[in-house]
C-alpha cells in the first residue's frame, strides 16, 4: 500500500561496515522530521524481506563483492527512481579492496581454510559465490548520486536527503575518507 | 658581463601580468593570486612537470603545456582554467586514484593530503575507470620510515629532495608507465640501504601517504594498557 504523498525511501547494507547506517541514524531528531516525508519501505531496519517496487531514493551502502549483491543491484536499480551510492564501500569500494589485489582463491584458503579451527568445510551452497572483485556500486550499474566519506556525515546524508524530496540534484562536496 | 633578466608582459585569464624572464607561468599566476592546481611541484625543488595537473591553454600552440615548466614569453595569452582542463585535470585525478590502492579511510595521511584534496577542490566525488588492483608491496625496513607503494603517485617529490636538497640519491625511480615504482638504491629494501642518512626529508616532501614515519599508522598507534587490570578498582566495586 502506498502512502500518499510520501517519498518511497529504501536503505540498503551491501559490502559495508553499517558504518553509513549509523550516520543516518545520527541524524536523531531530524529523523522524526523525516517521518512525516518518507515512507521506508526496505532498509536492514524494518521487515522487509523482497526489495519493492517504486522505490524513489534508495540509499545504497558497501560495494558489491558477491554474485548476490550483483543480481541485486539489478533489481534494485530497475526498480528505483534515484539511486544513491552512499559512503567510500559504494564509492570507491574502501576497504573491502583490501582482498581485491589477493586472488580470490587465496582470499577463500585464508578465510576458510588457515583461520578454520576443526572441521573444514569451504562453503558450497547458501553462501553467495564471491566476485573476482569487491567493486564500487557505479561499476555495475548506473549510480545517480555520490555521497564519499567514510562515513559520511548525518548532516550531509539530510541534506541530500532533503534536496532529493525537494526535487533538487544534491550538490555534494565532501572528501574521501 | 651578466645580464640582467628581461621583463615579459603576458595575460593570464583575466589578468594582465607581468614576469621576468626567468619565471615560469606557475610562478607568475601564483604572484597575480591565480591558482593553478599542482601535485608534482614543491617550492624548492626543481620542476619536472610529471603530473600534468597544471596543464593550461596557450594561444597559438596547439598542445596543452605544463605551467611549472614553461617560462614566460612576451605577449603569451594563458588560459588557466577552461572546461576542457578541468575536465583533463579530473580524468589525471581519477587515474590517479585508479592507479593503486588508494584507501583514504585508512591512510596515514587522510585529511592531509594533496591527492585527496585536490579531488574535493575539483569535485570528484568518484573515479569513472575501473580500479587496477595491483598487488604492490609495503618496504617496512627501514628503522624510521616506511614506504607504502600502495599510496603513491610516482610525482618524485621524494627523489628529488633526496638528490637535490640531501645529496644522498638513495631514491630513484624503476621500469616505466604503470610499472613505474619508486626504489632505494639499486632496489634494495630500504633498511639495507647503505647511503639513506635517515634525514626524513622524503617524508616530508610527499604529498601523499606513501611515505611516513613508524608508529603513525593507526594499528602502530600503541596503547597504554597496564592500568587495565584496575578498571573494576577505578570504577568502584559492586
Amino acid at each position: 500500500m502506498r502512502e500518499r504523498n510520501k517519498a518511497r525511501v529504501a536503505t540498503v547494507w551491501l559490502d559495508g561496515c553499517s558504518g553509513c547506517h549509523m550516520s543516518i541514524f545520527d541524524m536523531d531528531d531530524r529523523l522524526l522530521e523525516l517521518k512525516d516525508r518518507i515512507e521506508l519501505v526496505y532498509s536492514p531496519l524494518v521487515d522487509a524481506k523482497d526489495y519493492p517496487k517504486d522505490v524513489d531514493v534508495a540509499l545504497v551502502e558497501g560495494c558489491i563483492g558477491n554474485e548476490e549483491q550483483r543480481k541485486f543491484a539489478h533489481t534494485m536499480r530497475a526498480s528505483t527512481k534515484t539511486f544513491v551510492s552512499l559512503g567510500d564501500c559504494a564509492v570507491t569500494s574502501n576497504i573491502v579492496a583490501y582482498r581485491n589485489p589477493f586472488k580470490m582463491h587465496d582470499v577463500i584458503h585464508r578465510a576458510f581454510i588457515e583461520n578454520s579451527e576443526g572441521e573444514i568445510v569451504l562453503p558450497q551452497e547458501d553462501v553467495p559465490p564471491l566476485l573476482p572483485f569487491a567493486v564500487p556500486i557505479h561499476e555495475i550499474i548506473d549510480v545517480d548520486v555520490y555521497i564519499p566519506g567514510c562515513p559520511p556525515s548525518a548532516d550531509l546524508i539530510h541534506y541530500t536527503l532533503v534536496e532529493l524530496l525537494e526535487g533538487r540534484h544534491p550538490d555534494i562536496k565532501n572528501r574521501f575518507g | 658581463m651578466r645580464r640582467e633578466p628581461r621583463v615579459k608582459t603576458l595575460r593570464i585569464d583575466d589578468c594582465d601580468c607581468a614576469g621576468r624572464e626567468d619565471q615560469t607561468v606557475l610562478d607568475v599566476a601564483r604572484e597575480n593570486n591565480i591558482r593553478i592546481p599542482t601535485l608534482c611541484q614543491i617550492n624548492g625543488l626543481t620542476n619536472v612537470g610529471s603530473c600534468r595537473m597544471c596543464l593550461v591553454e596557450v594561444k597559438g600552440v596547439p598542445k596543452l603545456l605544463t605551467a611549472c615548466t614553461t617560462m614566460v614569453w612576451e605577449g603569451m595569452k594563458v588560459v588557466t582554467n577552461s572546461e576542457r582542463l578541468h575536465e583533463y585535470r579530473k580524468m589525471i585525478l581519477e587515474l590517479f586514484f585508479a592507479e593503486r590502492n588508494h584507501i583514504c579511510a585508512i591512510c596515514v595521511a587522510n585529511r592531509s593530503c594533496e591527492l585527496q584534496a585536490l579531488a574535493l577542490e575539483l569535485g570528484v566525488d568518484h573515479i569513472r575507470y575501473p580500479y587496477l588492483y595491483q598487488a604492490l608491496e609495503i618496504d617496512s625496513t627501514h628503522d624510521k620510515f616506511v614506504l607504502d607503494h600502495n599510496r603513491c603517485i610516482l610525482c618524485t617529490r621524494c627523489i628529488r629532495a633526496c638528490s637535490e636538497i640531501e645529496g644522498a640519491n638513495t631514491l630513484g625511480m624503476m621500469r616505466r608507465g604503470v610499472n613505474d615504482k619508486v626504489i632505494t638504491d639499486l632496489n634494495q629494501p630500504w633498511g639495507e640501504s647503505r647511503t639513506c642518512t635517515s634525514c626524513g626529508k622524503c617524508v616530508n616532501v610527499c604529498p601523499v601517504g606513501a611515505i611516513y614515519e613508524k608508529g603513525l599508522s593507526r594499528t602502530e598507534s600503541r596503547r597504554e594498557h597496564t592500568f587495565l587490570p584496575y578498571l573494576t578498582i577505578m570504577r568502584g566495586e559492586r
